[in-house]
């Protein structure tokens, strides 16, 4: 805006001293060059609003940076040195301070803060924020539920700049909950004004602009186009970022995201294939940051329920027959961390991932075929989601040679990404591939959706085990109660039993790589793996 | 005249009606849930029904079309899911951005495709009829994403001749005020030469990918018309009455020579059209097309909708302005018509 003002203005200049003229405008160029930051992805914000229908990932980011939360994570040093947030500590954000009691966490609001508009930000906000959160259903809704955050009665409101939120039950995610994007604090006034009696959350208001009181609100947005915040002056919840501006473009093409990044046009940029930024890190002219996906694998999966994956000794033959260091070489050019192959005498740790002590051995692979009864062969289908077909389809290939070399005929199922979910869903799929990560990083939680005999979307190889159910179980009541020796042993426990019934057999941890140029700081690795341009500057 | 365009557009009705069945039932019947899409990768099954419920998709496919067919009446496309906006504002604000792409691509490639047909066809084995089947064949056969970027790469990688592929304006420039859409006549309109300068230098490389592309129908056509009219009685006539070869060639020749050109510069225009889809992802150009098919991939069917219905409405008004053009050009036509 400024600066085509600018521009206006020197006109009458530029037919006077023509020669000057390229000067100013480069100048002016510069100026804003140096404080915008200019961001390429494939894919852009659907939604404004995270607590909206259907909100996409892209829109996740926007709310992240346009919205504060009560509490947010402290950071900590990260593989390579890189910022990474730290699960176990907690800071206040649009919360001065706060206090955890046995059942409930007090928050005492900062008395200064202000929504982009300029309205105070007060306790009813924060009630009616948390209300919306557990009431609009979806996404949102499940999020919350996850922490046991489900009902409005849990937010009381002490006074104009206290909460309180009281706990359901002695749940350890219930903290770590309220610091993760969906528990975001709407202005309760501007969005009420605005919504109607179809849609009393406003979220129709909401999902074309920001309502919050972020260190950004968006000043432009066009939908599958590009999205342009500026920075809120009037921030008061951390330090005044230094990024004035940012532009975030939709560029489709890979290969111009690249492009536009090599030639220095373009400031960061995420989702290049694996290939990409491999070369980028070896060609050194930008600095490429790869961080393991936390909570995250990537998987082979098993149907449980039909033949021929009900037989523990097929799954096991099918874990010794699968190429994990080609996939890691050729599919993910080193860009992952490797879950197989761990020595023989490795103790379980209670962590999550951690590696399974299957390699690549065929022979083992037949004998196991053998013993089934099965050395005949089978034939089946491998199914993936074509959305992430740059990494599912290699695997599949690289899977599908392999298995043939045990007798498994397996047939490419491409399926549109789409349909994806309803596929998963139906779980009818004999064999998969797929990647799951969690926000909470918690062995349970990863778990507790993946494998409980309660059978969710993620469970997708429809495993069933009562012991497993109880370790599980066991695991949460453990982590809640502060029962260490318990919740070790239990998380021991059921990572054993993961690995010798084998239903999905993990192949790697992805890594999330950003490209950026040398002159951007201040990049920060947070569990939903956007940006937080909060924290970065450039030059 | 006015007769002409108003039986024109009578006749268009039943086939506008058609596209809108058949699209609703299309779109209805690809693989795909959207409901279990926008649910979200962590949604439950009741989440997923509750959105389906939203989206009014628990309803019988007939209600379902006659809201649908009813909200159409009202001017309304609906909502689009993925970009969260309705549609018919999204297509109004795409199009003249697809439309000014198209345009410009198809007026580079007419300048090129008529001089070199016409000159091919006078000067048939000649170098320049060689000339004109190597540059017709080579752009006939390169897929557009592939000259797209190619271009990209030399003009814009390594030469830096070229803007960044980013769109319609440098991102430092903000779009002028709209009056036409067009950014090239709403940058002049608003006396800032800057940005109409940036907006020239953004179409340059996308519409030469088109005109490559577009070359050999209208260049062959061209030379193949311009041969038979060439051969006719009536110009061995204009010959032999010692008229000079310009205005044998000009004034009867191409005159004659145009009614199938004109034919083509038609098809031409509406694959051009769906050319554009590919062209749009490669360069980053928010156009309709790359819009329709972001919404495809994701289930959404009011985007996919709303595009076939636009391009049906395109091509009636298309065919109706060749069809009145045929008439200028050819006053048999007129009379017949």
């Amino acid at each position: 805006m400024q600066r085509r003002d600018f521009l206006k203005s020197v006109s009458g200049l530029a037919a006077a001293a023509l020669p000057g003229v390229p000067q100013i405008i480069s100048s002016a160029h510069a100026d804003a060059r140096s404080e915008t930051l200019l961001i390429v992805s494939e894919g852009g914000p659907n939604n404004l609003d995270i607590h909206g229908v259907g909100t996409n990932v892209p829109g996740y980011e926007v709310s992240w940076n346009c919205y504060d939360r009560l509490i947010s994570h402290e950071m900590k040093t990260g593989p390579g040195g890189v910022p990474y947030y730290d699960r176990d500590k907690f800071k206040g954000e649009l919360a001065e301070d706060f206090k955890v009691d046995d059942m409930s966490v007090t928050f005492k609001l900062h008395k200064n803060a202000k929504f982009h508009d300029g309205a105070p930000v007060t306790a009813k906000d924060v009630k009616w924020s948390l209300d919306r959160a557990v009431s609009v259903g979806g996404f949102p809704t499940f999020q919350m539920s996850a922490g046991s955050l489900t009902k409005p009665e849990q937010f009381v409101v002490i006074d104009d700049y206290t909460v309180r939120v009281d706990f359901l039950k002695k749940d350890r995610l219930t903290v770590p909950d309220l610091a993760v994007i969906v528990p975001c604090i709407v202005n309760s006034e501007l969005v009420k004004k605005n919504s109607s009696e179809k849609d009393p959350w406003g979220l129709e208001f909401t999902k074309q602009q920001t309502a919050g009181s972020g260190a950004y609100k968006v000043t432009k947005w066009t939908a599958g186009t590009e999205v342009i915040m500026e920075r809120n002056e009037d921030w008061v919840c951390g330090p005044l970022p230094k990024i004035r501006r940012v532009i975030w473009r939709m560029v489709p093409q890979a290969g111009n995201r690249r492009a536009l990044l090599e030639r220095g046009d373009a400031d960061i940029s995420y989702e290049l294939p694996n290939k990409d930024f491999q070369e980028m890190k070896a060609n050194g002219k930008l600095n490429v940051v790869s961080l393991p996906f936390s909570n995250g694998i990537q998987y082979i999966g098993m149907n449980v329920t039909r033949p021929p994956f009900d037989n523990p000794k097929i799954r096991q033959a099918v874990a010794y027959a699968l190429p994990y260091q080609k996939i890691m070489d050729a599919v993910m050019f080193g860009l992952a961390n490797p879950m197989f192959g761990a020595a023989k005498d490795k103790p379980t740790e209670v962590a999550w991932p951690q590696p399974h002590k299957y390699n690549t051995d065929i022979d083992k692979a037949k004998a196991l075929m053998a013993e089934a009864g099965l050395s005949g062969g089978l034939e089946t289908t491998i199914s993936f989601d074509l959305n992430f077909a740059g990494v599912n389809e290699p695997l599949c290939v690289l899977v599908q040679e392999s298995l043939a070399q045990i007798g498994i005929k397996t047939t490419i199922n491409k399926v549109p990404g789409a349909n994806w979910r309803t596929e998963l869903n139906k779980k009818e799929m004999p064999l998969f591939t797929n990647v799951f990560s969690g926000w909470l990083d918690y062995p349970e939680y990863f778990f507790y959706w993946c494998y409980h005999g309660n059978n969710s979307v993620f469970n997708t190889m429809s495993y069933k085990s009562a012991e497993m159910d109880r370790l599980i179980d066991g695991a949460r009541t453990a982590a809640a109660t502060g029962d260490t020796a318990t919740y070790d042993a239990d998380v021991k426990g059921f990572v054993d039993l993961a690995y010798t019934d084998i239903p999905r057999i993990p192949l790697y941890q992805p890594f999330v790589n950003v490209a950026m140029q040398k002159n951007i700081s201040g990049y920060q690795y947070w569990f939903h793996r956007r940006l937080d341009y909060r924290a970065m500057a450039k030059g | 005249m006015l007769t002409m365009i108003g039986k024109r557009l009578m006749f268009a009705i039943p086939s506008l009606i058609g596209v809108v069945i058949v699209t609703f039932l299309l779109t209805r019947a690809l693989p795909g849930d959207p409901a279990a899409y926008f649910a979200g990768p962590a949604a439950t099954k009741e989440a997923v029904e509750q959105i389906r419920k939203k989206l009014g998709l628990d309803k019988p496919l007939i209600e379902q079309f006659f809201r649908y067919a009813n909200d159409l009446a009202h001017g309304d496309f609906g909502n689009s899911l993925t970009t969260g906006q309705p549609v018919a504002a999204e297509i109004r604000n795409r199009l003249p951005a697809s439309a000014e792409l198209t345009l410009l691509g198809l007026i580079v490639s007419v300048a090129i495709a008529i001089p070199l047909g016409v000159l091919a066809a006078t000067r048939p084995g000649s170098w320049i009829d060689h000339l004109c089947r190597v540059t017709t064949t080579a752009g006939v056969s390169l897929p557009v994403f592939f000259t797209g970027l190619v271009l990209v790469y030399v003009f814009y990688f390594q030469l830096g001749w070229s803007p960044a592929p980013l769109g319609r304006l440098d991102v430092f420039y903000s779009a002028p005020p709209t009056v036409t859409g067009f950014y090239l006549v709403d940058t002049l309109i608003a006396r800032d030469f800057e940005a109409f300068r940036s907006a020239l230098s953004q179409l340059i490389l996308p519409a030469t990918t088109l005109a490559i592309f577009s070359l050999a129908p209208i260049a062959r056509m061209t030379r193949a018309s311009m041969l038979a009219v060439l051969a006719s009685e009536f110009v061995r006539t204009a010959r032999a009455s010692g008229l000079s070869p310009s205005t044998v060639i000009v004034t009867y020749a191409f005159r004659n020579a145009m009614l199938p050109v004109i034919t083509t510069l038609s098809m031409v225009f509406s694959f051009l059209l769906g050319a554009n889809v590919l062209v749009e992802k490669v360069f980053a150009w928010p156009g309709i097309g790359s819009y329709a098919v972001e919404a495809l991939i994701s289930s959404d069917f009011a985007p996919v909708q709303g595009f076939v219905l636009t391009m049906a409405v395109m091509y009636v008004l298309l065919n109706l302005v060749i069809d009145i053009l045929y008439g200028v050009i050819d006053p048999r036509v007129r009379l017949e018509g």
